[in-house]
């Protein structure tokens, strides 16, 4: 085992094994510097780097070669270096191309949110709260593509894809059969099948859960509910397929499940890949084994209304030594 | 008269064949580096020669050959890159049509220096006759012993093909050339790692322009030392360049680097001025992705030195007052060429090209070319000027590859130097569909500063 490295991003030093990214080096140290990634996955071999919205600064190449990179450069494709130096939110120049890049990812975009199954866990919403302008500035017709049905259960909205590649690679790499690519060129590109093939095997559902934005949405839950009406819960049942383990989020609504997904880390990628037939076929409480609700990032919208937030006593309003116990509490109910 | 070594036997009759050719000298290069020197050393030589990439970048060969990795029992390749399809360049086209050879004996002393036992030559699809001029030269090549296995009696095989391109600009840059090359999308990689390291198939790439190895050619056969004698300061040797647009003899010179950028354009040698007896307005110096230079700054830097053709001097002043050499596509235009439908056209050939990998280039190309159109045909607005600029800027150094440089620098370059062009674009919308903007003060010589002499009181 190599020495570890020590890299500083943003004023915070962390020490990671060689090979590291950049990226994962934030991760570690979690918080506001961890660079966005729309097209990078950490289950994914060759994924990132398309997206551009994880673009950092790396003011000091290394201990050795101490001068900066010239460019601004993918956090989720270059290796740390030891005693690396990365500025992420703190340049003012790393956040103004990365709002460079949510306005070019917007441009055609349909904008569709109220309408979208991805609204409310959508990367792109996020990063447009975060960084995209009021108005956009881009003042001519969309491109547009006609919705297509990749297999019985899936939809393609070619309309609201970024072109990440996550789709793709995930076919690649998760399934047996690569029926799934990119046709065309520069912005008429779009992820297709082989001509009209439908998308079949054990795993193709997990094309949905990689997505980040409402490209490719599950057919099961087209337009049933939005996301933040409904109660995560983590489930699990013993699954027949030798490659899935069957540990899932299920989404409640009152009673019903509405949909399945794949459990998703604190960076909205998916733990272990799961089966379709977990995913579209068990949608019955007494299929699963429930274990307990889904922990909900705060920051989250699905987390708004949610039986994890913090709801106050009034003896609480109307003591001071209690409100400062529960200061942090409080301040979560306040949030929204 | 320059000195020629790439184009010098150009008019022979018959030179396209082995053994006219072999006549004029050919495949001496490739006895004198089998037979008398060490792979090393032809590197070496190269390295002494000072010859730069002439695909564009101007990185140097010698340097980028003895960056390759050389692990044990690992096949290492040569890929030439014939992909050129750079708007105004089209000397590799030129070269490969006429003197295919030229590029074969570089390819084989190239491959020798390397260790390389397969090389490739991935040409441009929609150059469908300089891909069969090519292989029926290797046939001959091959069927003469220059090619295949035990060359010349040294042990030294090699086996070169060509791969024909399906016509992407894109497949220009090396990463995706070698996507490409590999039956794959042509996309550019992500680097680091770079070619040298794990390039085709995973092995240990090196890729260059088809002029770079023809030049490896006179370098072997004179001496890399003589080489490096042509020319002027760190651009050495000559360099071919296409010039095109509005002048009296456009077509492919052969030219000394160092060379005044006035004589080129207005010497009986080459090309002879502008066409029909009009004023120059502008240049695009190295092909289309480098900056636009008005007529007076193409000729003289900002302080009223003349510019030269060469890497270090066309690119004096940074991109305030300075373009580049680039790949050697010389574009002139005179003073009834409107600045604004250029540049549109740049915008749409990039947002054509465009392959879609990564967001900035993907949707801020199109997006360029709409803007552009607009302006251009009347419907533009004051703040589009601005807004140009913005999205150039934020398209510059945040994608994968250099097409988004490419595809940002021009609309910059037409803006910071012909923006009043742009203005009246919008001020006249209706007049600017007919009529054109003319030269304005774009070719007013620019004053010599007088450098001031410091009086010495001691």
């Amino acid at each position: 085992m190599a020495d570890l490295m020590k890299v500083t991003i943003d004023g915070i030093t962390v020490e990671v094994a060689p090979g590291t990214s950049i990226l994962n080096a934030a991760r570690e140290i979690g918080g506001d510097i961890v660079p966005p990634a729309m097209c990078y996955y950490s289950k994914l071999e060759g994924s990132g780097g398309k997206c551009r919205t994880c673009i950092v600064k790396v003011s000091k190449g290394s201990e050795k070669d101490p001068r900066p990179m010239p460019k601004l450069v993918a956090s989720c494709r270059t290796t740390v270096m030891d005693g690396m130096e990365v500025q992420n939110i703190t340049s003012p120049e790393v956040l103004e191309a990365r709002s460079g890049v949510v306005e070019m990812l917007l441009i055609n975009h349909p904008l569709d949110c109220p309408v979208c199954d991805q609204a409310g866990e959508c990367d792109l919403q996020d990063l447009g709260y975060e960084h995209g302008l009021q108005k956009t500035r881009y003042e001519f017709e969309r491109r547009t593509f006609e919705r297509i049905d990749i297999g019985d259960k899936i939809q393609l909205h070619m309309n609201r894809c970024i072109l990440c590649y996550r789709c793709v690679f995930t076919a690649d790499q998760i399934t047996n059969k690569r029926v799934h690519g990119i046709l065309n060129r520069g912005d008429h590109s779009e992820i297709s099948t082989y001509i009209q093939t439908a998308v079949d095997n054990d795993f193709s559902g997990n094309v949905i859960d990689v997505c980040p934005v409402g490209a490719l949405t599950d057919r099961t839950f087209r337009f049933k509910n939005r996301v933040w009406f409904t109660k995560p819960v983590d489930a699990h049942r013993n699954c027949t397929h030798e490659k899935c383990n069957g540990k899932v989020t299920l989404w409640y609504k009152g009673e019903d499940v509405l949909r399945v997904t794949a459990r998703k880390d604190q960076f909205g990628e998916v733990e272990e890949f799961i089966c379709n037939e977990c995913r579209f076929d068990k949608k019955a409480t007494s299929d699963w084994t429930i274990e307990h609700p889904t922990h909900i990032s705060d920051t989250s919208v699905i987390a708004s209304n949610h039986y994890e937030t913090f709801k106050p006593l009034p003896v609480i309003k109307e003591n001071p030594a209690l409100q400062q116990a529960n200061k942090v509490e409080l301040e979560k109910t306040s949030k929204f | 008269m320059g000195r020629k070594l790439l184009l010098e036997h150009i008019n022979v009759p018959g030179i396209n064949t082995l053994e006219v050719y072999r006549q004029k000298g050919g495949y001496r290069a490739v006895e004198k580096a089998l037979k008398t020197l060490t792979p090393d050393e032809v590197v070496e030589e190269v390295k002494k020669s000072g010859l730069r990439g002439r695909g564009g970048a101007g990185f140097p060969t010698g340097m980028k050959w003895s960056f390759l990795a050389k692990p044990e029992g690992v096949a290492r390749y040569l890929v030439c890159n014939a992909d050129e399809s750079e708007p105004g360049t089209f000397k590799d086209r030129y070269l490969m049509t006429h003197i295919p050879h030229a590029l074969i004996e570089g390819m084989i002393v190239a491959s020798f220096a390397l260790g390389a036992k397969t090389s490739y030559i991935y040409v441009r699809g929609e150059m469908m006759p300089q891909i069969r001029i090519l292989e029926k030269a290797i046939a001959e090549a091959k069927a003469a012993g220059w090619l295949g296995k035990n060359i010349l009696g040294t042990g030294y095989d090699l086996e070169l093909y060509v791969q024909p391109g399906g016509g992407a600009y894109i497949c220009g840059e090396e990463t995706a050339l070698l996507e490409s090359l590999e039956g794959k999308r042509g996309n550019p990689r992500i680097k680091p790692p770079f070619p040298a390291i794990a390039g085709l198939y995973g092995c240990p790439t090196v890729v260059n322009n088809v002029e770079s190895i023809a030049a490896v050619v006179p370098i072997i056969n004179d001496g890399g030392d003589e080489y490096a004698k042509v020319g002027i300061g760190r651009s050495t040797g000559t360099k071919l360049i296409s010039a095109s647009g509005n002048l009296v003899k456009p077509g492919v010179y052969e030219i000394e680097l160092g060379l005044p950028v006035e004589e080129f354009i207005y010497s009986d040698e080459y090309c002879g001025g502008i066409a029909n007896g009009k004023r120059l307005k502008a240049t695009v110096a190295g092909g289309s992705s480098v900056p636009i230079l008005p007529a007076n700054l193409t000729l003289k830097y900002a302080n009223g030195e003349p510019r030269l053709m060469s890497y270090e001097s066309l690119s004096e002043g940074g991109f305030a007052t300075g373009t580049m050499l680039g790949s050697g596509g010389f574009i002139a235009f005179d003073e009834d060429q409107c600045i604004v439908r250029n540049t549109w056209n740049f915008a749409r050939f990039y947002h054509h090209e465009s392959c879609g990998q990564c967001s900035p280039c993907r949707e801020g190309t199109g997006w360029l070319e709409k803007v552009l159109h607009r302006l251009e045909y009347g419907h533009g607005k004051m703040s589009d000027i601005d807004l140009l600029v913005d999205v150039s800027k934020k398209i510059e150094g945040n994608t994968i590859c250099p097409l988004g440089d490419a595809a940002a620098w021009p609309v910059a370059s037409a803006i910071r130097h012909f923006r009043d062009e742009f203005e009246w674009h919008v001020k006249e919308p209706v007049k600017s569909l007919s009529s054109n903007y003319g030269i304005a003060n774009y070719a007013v010589p620019i004053e010599k500063k007088v450098e001031e002499v410091k009086q010495d009181n001691s």
